[in-house]
């Protein structure tokens, strides 16, 4: 376990849980409407957009259109590049017009990753609507944005990090609060 | 009652006569009077000026500068010229006639005479060709007669083979040298830098070797069938200094010169695309510049000359294309010949002072470089082991064309004797 | 997998030389993404808003000027195009004059292409604004020797050793020496062919093996790319005329019976059709040529892209 790790909030077992939920949620709200669709926010939100789809086709055999944004270019702060991967493109296999999107992304928190992917969102087309599923909400947004899924409810403060771990890109699914490591 | 100055515990060095080891010099007037042990107490109203550590020399020579009067006096005058020339230890110093107008008659080599300052001598060489067009021979009689040291038309070659051999056979009469440029111009073409590697890596145009090596060899023939006496201005090819070594192993009376720069420094330096490094001939691969230097150890080459080339700040700032070439040296060449040739062993103290001093004044017949009783007082007292930042915002010159700033050498003029006077005394330009 | 990439440090593009072998594919990786916004029905990212970009053309161009202003446009800057026909000091204006009315300005990246080697340094030096060189004299040609290593990858996924020929003026090519240093450094092993006379001097010390016989040359050869005959940059006599230059070193399908069944074919452009290239090869199969002028784009987006951002640090 990492040093400066504070607190574990979900185990793998709870994040499967909760997941499933969010699933369950969403299949709800939507009276199983077929014009739904999930896009993920890169990185790890696009992991999440995965299993959730996985989970739908698991409880209600509906195969849902899965897609991945890439939000580098979007961004309101050219000089965050400098601490990111490689700009990597959006995949989007569908046409978003007419769509109800559920946007998707491990940690909502200042809100401005979500309104660079709504406007990148828009550049594709007119959806129906845009929702929002997150696994975490850590509080201090900065803009009117809010989720309409959410996972947990995480209050943090300024100096901490939320760090959630997939099995995909970090070997286990965890998600932890952190103090913020200073550069 | 003249002035005199009495300067003691000094290292003094005549390489004309090979004496180098302590002694005192009393000068009077504009002559030195003695030279050896000398009682202070023994000599009356002498100003003492201590000189341990020190080494006392003929003042330098330089056979090759360009002053910019008339015509380019933003960049250089003969003034600033000469205490740019005191500031470096020089006593005297040949200009060259490629101003506006061109000294190519006797009036204008007058002028310069007229406009000489008390810093330093100043000694016209006049123009092989009239306008220094290539075409037609100049009155060399009244060039002479006015005071012409040599003819030139430097900053171009004497193109013209048949004007060439003319000159050579004429200028017999009055014992004057030739001194050429040596670039045969149709392959100098619109180049830039040497030809070579780094040409290739840079997409600018080369100038090859054979565009100086060319002109040479037709020179030294021309030297051969005529009997006159050729200089060979700024060597920079390998070859050229092995058809010099050939020539001069035949005995023909011709002399050759090299930059401090072209000893210094290869075409690397424009690797950054520094204006001041882009001079012509151009700075030449490694190997070049060791033969340029093993060249100089064996009397190859005789004389080592600065090519002083002031340029304006708006001129060299400028693309590397449109820049004009040229250095200066005048206040840098003592410091670079001690610090990359004779500290490292690489050329003996003697050589490099016989080759800035005594050999210029051979060839061009001027009374100087040399350290005597009853000799002219012209000296230069060098402190060999001062280091120091070239600052170019420091120089007497008024140009700063230089790619040294900021190095740091060792060995520097203290003090400039002219005609018995101090031109430069403590590193400082005398004010009167 | 995510992989934190060192990022882009440079304030200026100038040239491939100077590039390390990841900084190379960082662009590259770059200009793939940006080649998927071009497909998109907006084609557009806010990334670059309010950022100025301006072409300082010394050297008429259409081709990349316009590449160059079109990628900036897709960023959403604010673009502005100077160009003088003339030299700079035959206008009476210095370049070190034009240097401070740009600092007036306030721009944030000047794309410059002079007839001069060197002028981008001698502005990057006296600019804050990042300095993309848009080829200068014979030079470099950084964008375009990375367009055509990202269409070259795009062909063969693995670069090394891959055998890539360049034919024609290689002497007064800025084209060809980007190509030859983004080549090597990403392990192709490059082939150089032309008269003697338009092969500078110790070219061979680049990496490059030296040909003077096409033929020979095309037997083992990948892919060949083409240089432009630099006519308004010749001196005389570096060619006899254009005919004898057309039928020794001219690509045309015959030549082609002698290369590889899969050659491909590149060419900077513009082409001059019948001389250096004919027009049924660079309109044929063989031929990646307009591949080239679409990832022009792509490149450029990356490149302006990574000099905006990040922690520029002064060359």
């Amino acid at each position: 376990m990492p040093s400066d790790e504070k607190a574990q909030v979900m185990d793998a077992r709870t994040l499967d849980r909760v997941l499933s939920r969010i699933a369950h949620e969403i299949l709800e709200h939507s009276k199983g409407c077929p014009d739904l669709a999930l896009i993920g926010i890169r990185t790890r939100g696009a992991y999440l957009a995965e299993r959730l789809a996985k989970k739908i086709r698991g409880v209600e055999s509906l195969a849902l259109p899965v897609g991945v944004l890439d939000i580098t270019l979007y961004r309101d702060d050219l000089s965050s590049v400098a601490h990111q991967p490689v700009v990597k493109p959006t995949q989007l296999p569908f046409d978003v017009q007419g769509k109800i999107i559920v946007l998707v992304d491990d940690v909502l928190f200042t809100g401005r990753t979500v309104r660079a992917a709504i406007d990148a969102i828009l550049d594709f087309g007119r959806p129906r609507a845009i929702q929002l599923a997150v696994l975490v909400d850590r509080g201090h947004r900065e803009l009117p944005i809010r989720a309409d899924y959410v996972g947990k409810v995480v209050p943090t403060t300024q100096g901490e990090e939320v760090r959630v771990r997939l099995s995909e890109t970090d070997g286990m699914d965890q998600v932890s609060i952190e103090d913020l490591k200073s550069k | 009652m003249p002035e005199r100055f009495l300067l003691t515990g000094g290292r003094v060095i005549d390489p004309e006569s090979g004496r180098d080891g302590e002694a005192d010099l009393l000068i009077q007037g504009n002559r030195i009077i003695k030279v050896g042990n000398i009682r202070k107490t023994l000599v009356k109203s002498a100003q003492i000026v201590k000189a341990k550590g020190l080494l006392i020399a003929p003042g330098l020579v330089d056979m090759h500068t360009h002053l910019r009067e008339p015509g380019r006096e933003d960049e250089e005058t003969i003034q600033s010229g000469s205490r740019a020339a005191a500031r470096g230890g020089f006593t005297a110093v040949c200009c060259m006639p490629n101003t506006e107008p061109p000294l190519d008659d006797q009036a204008k080599i007058r002028l310069i005479y007229e406009r000489g300052t008390p810093y330093a001598r100043v000694f016209p060489i006049g123009a092989v060709s009239k306008g220094r067009e290539g075409q037609e021979l100049t009155e060399v009689g009244d060039l002479f007669r006015a005071g012409a040291v040599a003819l030139s038309d430097d900053g171009s070659p004497v193109a013209n083979a048949e004007l060439m051999r003319r000159a050579l056979e004429y200028t017999r009469l009055f014992g004057l040298p030739v001194v050429d440029h040596c670039e045969e111009p149709t392959l100098f073409a619109d180049g830039v830098m040497n030809e070579g590697f780094v040409s290739t890596r840079l997409g600018l145009r080369g100038i090859p070797n054979a565009s100086e090596e060319v002109l040479v060899s037709r020179d030294l023939h021309l030297a051969a069938l005529t009997g006159g006496r050729l200089h060979l201005a700024h060597l920079s090819a390998g070859g050229s200094v092995s058809l010099l070594r050939d020539a001069k192993r035949q005995g023909l009376p011709v002399t050759g010169e090299v930059t401090p720069h072209h000893l210094t420094l290869t075409d690397e330096a424009l690797l950054s695309f520094d204006t001041n490094a882009k001079v012509n001939p151009p700075l030449r691969a490694q190997g070049d510049l060791e033969a340029l230097r093993a060249g100089l150890a064996d009397d190859t080459i005789d004389v080592i000359a600065t090519d002083h080339a002031p340029h304006s700040v708006v001129e060299k700032e400028a693309e590397f294309d449109l820049a004009p070439f040229g250095m200066v040296g005048l206040e840098t060449a003592l410091g670079l010949v001690l610090t990359e040739l004779v500290h490292p062993g690489r050329l003996g103290l003697i050589p490099a002072l016989r080759a800035m001093s005594l050999n210029p004044c051979r060839i061009l017949k001027l009374p100087f470089g040399r350290l005597m009783e009853g000799g002219p007082a012209d000296l230069v007292c060098i402190d060999l082991n001062k280091t120091w930042l070239v600052n170019p915002d420091q120089f007497a010159s008024k140009s700063r064309n230089t790619p040294f700033a900021g190095r740091r050498l060792k060995g520097k003029a203290v003090h400039t004797l002219v005609d018995g006077s101090f031109a430069l005394r403590d590193s400082r330009l005398d004010g009167s | 997998m995510s992989e934190l990439v060192r990022p882009w440090q440079r304030k200026d593009l100038l040239g491939l030389e100077d590039l390390r072998v990841e900084e190379i594919r960082l662009i590259l990786d770059t200009a793939e993404t940006m080649k998927e916004i071009l497909q998109r029905p907006i084609r557009k990212v806010p990334i670059l808003r309010g950022k100025t970009v301006v072409n300082l053309f010394f050297e008429p161009s259409t081709r990349t000027s316009a590449s160059f202003e079109l990628a900036a446009k897709r960023l959403s800057a604010d673009t502005l195009n100077l160009s003088a026909k003339t030299s700079s000091v035959q206008k009476g204006e210095t370049l070190l004059d034009t240097v401070k009315n740009l600092e007036a300005m306030k721009l944030d990246v000047l794309i410059m292409r002079s007839p001069s080697s060197g002028a981008p340094h001698f502005l990057a030096k006296r600019l804050a604004a990042g300095v993309i060189n848009a080829g200068d004299g014979s030079h470099e040609h950084p964008t375009q020797g990375l367009l055509d290593l990202l269409t070259l990858r795009e062909r063969f996924s693995n670069m090394a050793g891959i055998r890539v020929l360049i034919v024609g003026d290689v002497a007064h090519s800025r084209v060809a020496r980007s190509g030859i240093w983004g080549l090597t450094k990403l392990g192709a092993r490059v082939s150089v062919c032309g008269p003697p006379t338009l092969l500078p001097l110790e070219v061979e010390r680049l990496g490059v093996q030296v040909y003077t016989d096409l033929d020979k040359a095309l037997r083992e050869t990948q892919v060949v790319y083409v240089l432009r005959l630099q006519m308004e940059r010749q001196a005389r006599n570096l060619i006899p005329s254009l005919r004898e230059y057309a039928r020794l070193f001219g690509i045309n399908r015959e030549r082609l019976k002698r290369a590889k069944r899969d050659v491909i074919i590149m060419h900077p452009g513009p082409i001059n059709r019948g001389i250096e290239l004919d027009p049924d090869v660079a309109d044929g199969p063989w031929s990646v040529i307009l591949e080239q002028v679409t990832n022009g784009v792509a490149v450029r987006m990356a490149v302006l892209y990574l000099l905006c951002g990040g922690e520029a640090v002064s060359a």
